[in-house]
């Protein structure tokens, strides 16, 4: 028995069958999500096609989604901290969007069951913009934005 | 190779809070240099933090991550001592897996 496994394993059955495991979407959905990159999604110019490429309808406005320790103006362009978190139930994805700039999406982080929907990092903005948070929470998709200041732009260098 | 990120793991009430700094270009395929030539894109896309083996939180990034990045969040549960793991892979398909002991 172990012998055949052996021989199984040395013609590069391993490889195949993990493909195989992976395309059948048998791999759990945090697996799946690290090995894939969402190309679509950071090549998008709009709120619109952003929405499209995640797979979502319009999101909803929400007064559940909070930013914390986010400036209304940045001085430094290149390094604005936002922190978005979520009081919605089931959050399962926060997204990181800045409207002006050369693409909208920034990240996009996925919540696993037992961790808070709270997240916070550092963005680049080429100017001032108002700044979405996206939320997916249940399958629905929710939105909150604000308007970030930026006295000096993140992408001239 | 690039450079050790920094991660710091915290026990607050029942949870455990993890801040991570990473050692990254973060280049965003838009800028020049002095001679006018595009300075090629160079950026983490996917970032993974586990914790006991179980992922707790997974995230996809784009080039307009700052320089350097800085990421926190926090997930239920985590024990003094124990390990929390955090990995990155770039567009190049580097990639850099540190850990750090709760304290």
């Amino acid at each position: 028995m172990d012998t055949q496994r052996r021989d199984i394993l040395k013609k590069g059955g391993g490889i195949t069958l993990f493909t195989l495991v992976a395309a059948a979407g048998w791999l759990p959905r945090e697996a799946a999500a690290q090995a894939a990159w969402n190309k679509a999604a950071f090549d998008t110019k709009t709120m619109d096609e952003t929405m499209k490429a995640l797979g979502g309808g319009a999101p909803v406005q929400s007064k559940d989604i909070t930013f914390v320790q986010t400036p209304d103006i940045a001085e430094n362009g290149a390094v604005v901290p936002v922190g978005v978190t979520s009081t919605i139930p089931k959050t399962e994805s926060i997204a990181i969007l800045v409207e002006k700039n050369p693409n909208m999406l920034v990240a996009s982080f996925d919540i696993p069951a037992g961790t808070d929907p709270a997240i916070s990092t550092r963005v680049k903005m080429g100017q001032s913009s108002n700044v979405y948070a996206l939320v997916k929470a249940d399958g629905k998709y929710y939105v909150a934005s604000k308007e970030i200041k930026v006295t000096l732009g993140g992408c001239g260098g | 190779m690039a450079d050790p990120m920094r991660i710091r793991a915290n026990v607050v009430g029942d949870s455990t809070e993890v801040k991570v700094l990473m050692n990254h270009e973060m280049e965003t395929g838009q800028r020049k240099d002095p001679a006018g030539k595009t300075i090629p894109a160079w950026y983490i896309q996917t970032v993974t933090a586990t914790y006991n083996g179980k992922t707790v939180l997974s995230a996809q990034w784009g080039p307009a991550v700052s320089k350097n990045p800085f990421l926190s969040f926090k997930f239920k549960g985590g024990a003094k001592g124990e390990k929390v793991q955090v990995t990155w892979t770039d567009n190049r398909g580097e990639k850099r897996t540190d850990e750090a002991t709760i304290a």
